[in-house]
């Protein structure tokens, strides 16, 4: 896949056909009956110093691909490159030497944080772990850390519990950031804290990424606040990507018809522009990871679907320069260019 | 709706403190609102800014202790209802105000089917038979369009999705025709998609049933789309009240102004940088002699150290009609 500004290099996080499956037993025998396919198929590149925001609904495995990009749960197939190393393949010890590289900041800074640390000790750990400073140097590492994130000093030695929501966030920030890590998952930083503090947080993050050339795959609900952060945004349902484009186009003109839908159902702040503005109300619920549709895994609730929804699935594929989209509709009306992607597609082995 | 008609539901100066072990919360403070048949009222703030526990203290619903309705009158079609009996509060509780909860899964019985838990009000405040009540509460779950309603009313609460759930909680709210329906926070759980099914729902069975609403919620986006009035909450008090369209295009206090810029937009020119409100919400240790706000407010004098502001009409109209705030301070003609 090329990535959207068109540059040579290569990115900095590359994923092919990531596979996500976790297995169901039944009976007495807990035999194996079939798979909850949370991640199936999915493909995209994050460049350097590039966020990527993936949005979707709750279960539509937007998490679990942020875990598998760290090996925090051991992938079914498909490929993840991470700086030029292929995380999906390596050993367990030297997969730990490849940790530093890579941290996630996770949703729940209450359930994240151990409530019998102490803040220094959480942020400290990970240097305990991978590095061979000094105390007095690692506490030095960590009061810088502290200021980095807009902690104060004074509160090193206290526990989680005495911080409020978005100071723990911070707290949790700060061990990502421990080891100088190239690669941040933000996994639904926000969603537990209030509106005024999300804010707080989320220029932190920008921040940041400034200072420290950071790459964050930012994993959100919040559709306003991915278009706030996010360079490119990929669109996940029902364990695929829906749509991947560039924030401007995507937010302006969403192409794959629950991409519409999902934009649309957005409230927003204005009554004005609410009240005039036309709502794609989808009709169900999404179908279970467990057993998918046949053919295109939206196609039980697209007011667009046609008969061969239902029994080809579409693969992603690029519509216009930079924009991929998995849909039937779209590729057809965007003509040829498409048509040459979707092959080169077929050959990368997506999907199958 | 004309300004005269007869509001179903009036609360005057309503204050509720939390006693714990050597220490009190005011959660709420000299809260005053109403609503007037048909309306939908939209109650904004953070967690913690006592929009829940207003509603809750209303009706009855707070266990006391720790909970204390310290004073205040709360007038349902004229009767102060933190007068009643217990029994009678049941009464009013089941039929006369109808409660939806934020998070469906938690406040349904996962013991009973669903069918049980819409017949029960019915039962037990209309007096309905069994086949009666049955027949109800199959037209109750058509009306919140659940489909196969005979069938489904056999099902437990687990084999129901999130959004489906929070249409049985509606279905069981609307069972004896309620007054007044409270909605606190009915969507926050649920997904995007599904939250815009539920609020196209809201938006029908008002048109159908005329009831008035109460819809607590921090979303703003959410407000702006149903709400007829707002009312914003803060260190719980109201700090600033207003119909909809005003609400929006012309905040007065500084934290719906604050508040309105720290979300990012979804169409229009990107801000470069989001707008923080700095600090923390307010501790609410003691009865409030100073505006809660103070602290994180851009605008504070002092003024706002020494007195707590009471709200104030901003137009001609009585307060609680028109656009009140909150706020000593008074804006530029350029700031406006």
């Amino acid at each position: 896949m090329r990535d959207a500004t068109g540059s040579a290099e290569p990115p900095l996080v590359r994923v092919r056909d990531l596979k996500m499956f976790f297995p169901v037993h039944t009976g007495v025998l807990r035999r194996h009956t079939g798979d909850v396919k949370a991640v199936d198929g999915v493909s995209f590149d994050i460049m350097e110093g590039e966020t990527l925001g993936l949005v979707g609904e709750s279960g539509c495995g937007k998490s679990t691909v942020g875990r598998a990009l760290l090996r925090l749960c051991e992938i079914t197939g498909g490929s993840v490159t991470i700086g030029g190393v292929d995380v999906a393949t390596l050993s367990p010890a030297e997969l730990r030497k490849a940790r530093p590289l890579m941290q996630m900041v996770f949703q729940d800074p209450q359930a994240s944080l151990n409530p019998r640390m102490t803040v220094a000790a959480i942020i400290g750990e990970p240097l305990d772990e991978h590095t061979t400073l000094s105390r007095d140097e690692k506490l030095a590492r960590i009061y810088e850390l502290m200021d980095a994130v807009g902690l104060n000093r004074r509160f090193a030695s206290h526990y989680p519990h005495e911080f409020s929501g978005g100071q723990r966030q911070r707290i949790g920030i700060a061990r990502a950031l421990a080891l100088n890590p190239k690669f941040i998952v933000c996994d639904e930083p926000i969603a537990a804290l209030d509106v005024s503090i999300q804010a707080q947080v989320v220029n932190l993050l920008e921040d940041l990424q400034d200072r420290l050339g950071l790459t964050y795959l930012f994993i959100s609900h919040d559709l306003s606040m991915v278009r706030h952060i996010a360079d490119r945004v990929a669109v996940m349902y029902l364990g695929q990507i829906a749509e991947l484009s560039p924030r401007e186009a995507l937010y302006a003109e969403p192409l794959h018809p629950y991409a519409k839908a999902l934009l649309s159902a957005v409230p927003e702040p204005d009554p004005d522009r609410e009240a005039t503005r036309k709502r794609i109300i989808l009709k169900g619920d999404v179908p279970s990871p467990a057993n998918p549709p046949k053919g295109c895994n939206f196609c039980t609730r697209c007011p667009e679907a046609q008969e061969r929804c239902h029994s080809t699935a579409p693969r992603l594929s690029e519509v216009a320069p930079g924009r991929f989209v998995a849909c039937h509709r779209v590729t057809e009306s965007a003509g040829a260019t498409g048509a040459t992607m979707a092959n080169e597609h077929n050959q990368m082995g997506e999907n199958e | 709706m004309p300004d005269g008609a007869q509001a179903v539901l009036d609360v005057r100066g309503l204050e509720t403190v939390f006693c714990t072990r050597g220490a009190e919360i005011h959660a709420v403070n000299k809260v005053s609102f109403h609503l007037k048949p048909g309306e939908l009222l939209g109650v904004v703030g953070e967690s913690g800014s006592g929009k829940s526990v207003t509603m809750m203290s209303l009706i009855g619903l707070l266990p006391s202790p720790p909970a204390e309705v310290r004073s205040g009158e709360v007038l349902l079609g004229g009767k102060d209802i933190l007068k009643l009996s217990p029994t009678e509060l049941r009464h009013v509780r089941g039929a006369r105000v109808g409660f939806v909860f934020q998070d469906p899964m938690t406040s349904l019985n996962p013991v009973f089917t669903v069918g049980d838990q819409i017949m029960e009000p019915l039962r037990s405040h209309m007096r309905m038979s069994k086949a009666e009540a049955r027949r109800r509460a199959a037209e109750l779950l058509t009306l919140v369009g659940i489909p196969d309603a005979d069938k489904r009313l056999k099902n437990y609460p687990h084999q129901f999705s999130g959004g489906m759930r929070q249409r049985v909680m509606i279905a069981m709210a609307l069972a004896c025709d309620p007054e007044v329906l409270i909605a606190d926070e009915p969507t926050t759980a649920l997904d995007v998609t599904i939250q815009a099914q539920i609020i196209e729902l809201v938006k029908e069975l008002r048109q159908k049933l005329g009831m008035a609403i109460v819809w607590i919620t921090h979303d703003l986006g959410v407000v702006a789309g149903i709400a007829d009035r707002v009312m914003v909450m803060y260190g719980g008090q109201v700090v600033e009240q207003a119909p909809v369209k005003e609400l929006f295009g012309n905040p007065r206090h500084p934290y719906t102004r604050a508040l309105l810029k720290a979300v990012p937009a979804l169409s229009g020119e990107r801000a470069g940088r989001l707008q923080v409100i700095e600090g923390q919400p307010p501790m609410l240790g003691s009865a409030p002699t100073s505006c809660p706000f103070r602290s994180r407010c851009t605008h504070a004098f002092d003024r706002c150290g020494k007195e707590n502001p009471a709200r104030r009409a901003l137009d001609d109209k009585p307060l609680d009609h028109g656009h009140d705030v909150a706020c000593h301070w008074n804006p530029e003609p350029a700031d406006a």
